[in-house]
């Protein structure tokens, strides 16, 4: 077991170099157990680059990279295509690469709110769904370090809020460290320790409310960008893809009804006085 | 009972089928099947090499493509080349290799059909027992890597990041397709290897709805051809390895009738 407050992950100095180009150069960047550290850029400033030294993929032609000795890693990675000659479900590619029970199983996917999928063949799956699978197993794992590549691309709106939720109650319950890559530079949850913007470089990095004020991230994505959407919420319950109800307190129903015991009072009342405001 | 040579022939069949049933999975969803044909093309030429040299054909045989594959993996990695030019280049070159050093031999007699095409009807109790012997190591190996292959075949990255290693369970992969080759040359032939790797895989995928059971499937489906094709072969004196491929094919192309998915639907209800 790896002791709480211990780095994860460090890279220091980082490049990578591919025919006759630097991918991304001069990266430090570490994680720490129970921290979330958040890579936003362009296309092609090397992000997935960056998670892939993090994960030990690619070893970098210049500077360090280092991993925790016996780090139990979970990777979401930006796209896996399975094709049908793969008879894969659902059930099958949570254990792809651990032993799982029954129960645990359930559980996972009953968090990421695809339960109803476990025995659907992972190529029928839409993209949301699936990505709701990957994360399903990644929790399913436990891992020390979770690199989440675009975790909700495919997803609705509404389920892109539910799945940052999750990310930072996984982050709450496992005391993990997570690296997530995100393109969304609007939506940069406000569970983020650290944001690191990266175009080939690291042009700045610091809380989320530091590099929304930095010229640098300005430059790079304009003055639009400079009111980066820091998101917030706090509704009590989550409808679920299944058509069931989860509720603040963890619990399912079928229906949610403003009188069925999971609704608080005083947040109706809060919500309206908002709403007015 | 082994005395018989046509008992012989469905024992060394039912054994070849079995083994070749699980890597020939792996060959399906990996997208080797170029790769199994270059594999067994340099057979040929092992065998030349194993009458040159006088040595066993089969540890020839499986010596050569080993050291084809571990080429291949290596040429891959520095892609001067496609894969599928490299895999012909490498395919072609061996066979034709193989075959100019057997014309050279003069004072060997070689029957060049058999090694094409099987001489199932030929096969010895030490056969057999090679056969057998060595079709369980091949699966106890694979066994062993099962969950390490299969999740690098899904996705090669996610298996590496969390461990899995890759790299080093394609190489055993690599070198449990040679040594499936050199036993399976015998009953059907250098060139119809790759044809009893993945022809039952093929039929079992629609009726499959996980790996394991996919494998499986594919063995029994594997079984019924060698004896549906020996019994043909018996009947209207054909060649026995041809044969045994046609059986398959008939079998796949049975999975693609409608009558075929009407019982698989019902199935499916039933659950």
């Amino acid at each position: 077991m790896l002791s709480p407050s211990k780095t994860l992950v460090d890279l220091k100095n980082a490049g990578i170099y591919r025919s006759g180009r630097w991918l991304v150069r001069g990266v430090d960047l570490s994680v720490s157990r129970g921290e979330i550290v958040t890579l936003i850029g362009p296309n092609g400033s090397g992000k997935s680059t960056t998670a892939r030294m993090a994960l030990g993929l690619l070893k970098p032609d210049e500077g360090t990279s280092t991993q925790a000795k016996s780090l139990k890693v979970a990777y979401v990675p930006q796209k896996i295509a399975v094709d049908w000659t793969l008879p894969l479900t659902v059930a099958r590619f949570m254990r792809l690469t651990q032993t799982l029970d029954d129960s645990a199983l359930r559980n996972a996917l009953q968090t990421t709110g695809v339960a109803h999928l476990e025995k659907a063949e992972v190529g029928d799956l839409s993209g949301g769904e699936f990505q709701r699978a990957m994360m399903a197993r990644a929790l399913a794992r436990k891992p020390d370090f979770l690199v989440l590549d675009e975790p909700v691309q495919g997803v609705d709106y509404s389920g892109e809020i539910e799945l940052y939720d999750l990310i930072g109650k996984i982050r709450d319950t496992l005391q993990c460290g997570i690296l997530l890559i995100s393109h969304d530079l609007h939506v940069v949850m406000a569970a983020t320790d650290q944001v690191v913007c990266l175009n080939g470089h690291v042009c700045c990095k610091g809380t989320p409310q530091i590099v929304a004020k930095s010229d640098e991230y300005r430059k790079l994505f304009g003055e639009r960008a400079a009111s980066l959407a820091l998101y917030q919420h706090d509704h009590d319950h989550v409808h679920l893809p299944d058509g069931t109800v989860r509720h603040a307190d963890g619990s399912i129903t079928d229906h949610c009804h403003p009188d069925d015991g999971h609704h608080h009072a005083d947040d109706m009342e809060q919500a309206e006085a908002r709403n007015a405001g | 009972m082994l005395d018989d040579f046509f008992v012989r022939a469905i024992v060394a069949g039912v054994g070849v089928a079995i083994v070749a049933a699980p890597l020939g999975c792996f060959v399906v969803w990996r997208r080797l099947a170029y790769f199994g044909d270059t594999l067994s093309h340099a057979a040929l030429l092992g065998v030349a090499l194993a009458l040159f040299f006088q040595i066993d054909v089969v540890f020839a045989v499986f010596i050569v493509c080993a050291l084809v594959a571990l080429a291949l993996v290596a040429l891959q990695q520095r892609a001067s080349l496609s894969s599928d030019s490299l895999l012909g280049l490498l395919a072609h070159s061996s066979l034709a290799l193989g075959l100019v050093v057997l014309a050279f031999m003069t004072w060997v007699r070689v029957d060049l059909m058999g090694l094409l095409f099987g001489d199932i009807l030929a096969v010895s109790k030490a056969d057999i027992a090679l056969i057998y012997g060595g079709g369980a190591v091949v699966l106890a190996i694979l066994a062993l890597i099962w969950r390490p292959l299969f999740a690098s075949t899904v996705n090669r990255e996610l298996a590496a990041a969390e461990g899995m290693a890759p790299e080093k369970t394609n190489i055993v992969f690599m070198l449990l397709m040679a040594i499936v080759i050199a036993i399976a040359m015998k009953i059907v032939g250098v060139l119809l290897i790759t044809a009893l790797l993945i022809i039952p895989a093929a039929t079992a995928r629609r009726l499959a709805h996980g790996p394991e059971i996919m494998a499986i499937l594919a063995a029994l489906i594997g079984i019924s051809a060698v004896i549906i094709g020996l019994f043909g072969s018996l009947q209207w004196d054909t060649p026995s390895g041809p044969s045994i491929v046609v059986a398959a094919l008939l079998l796949f192309i049975i999975s693609l009738t409608p009558v075929y998915s009407i019982f698989v639907r019902r199935k499916d209800i039933a659950k």
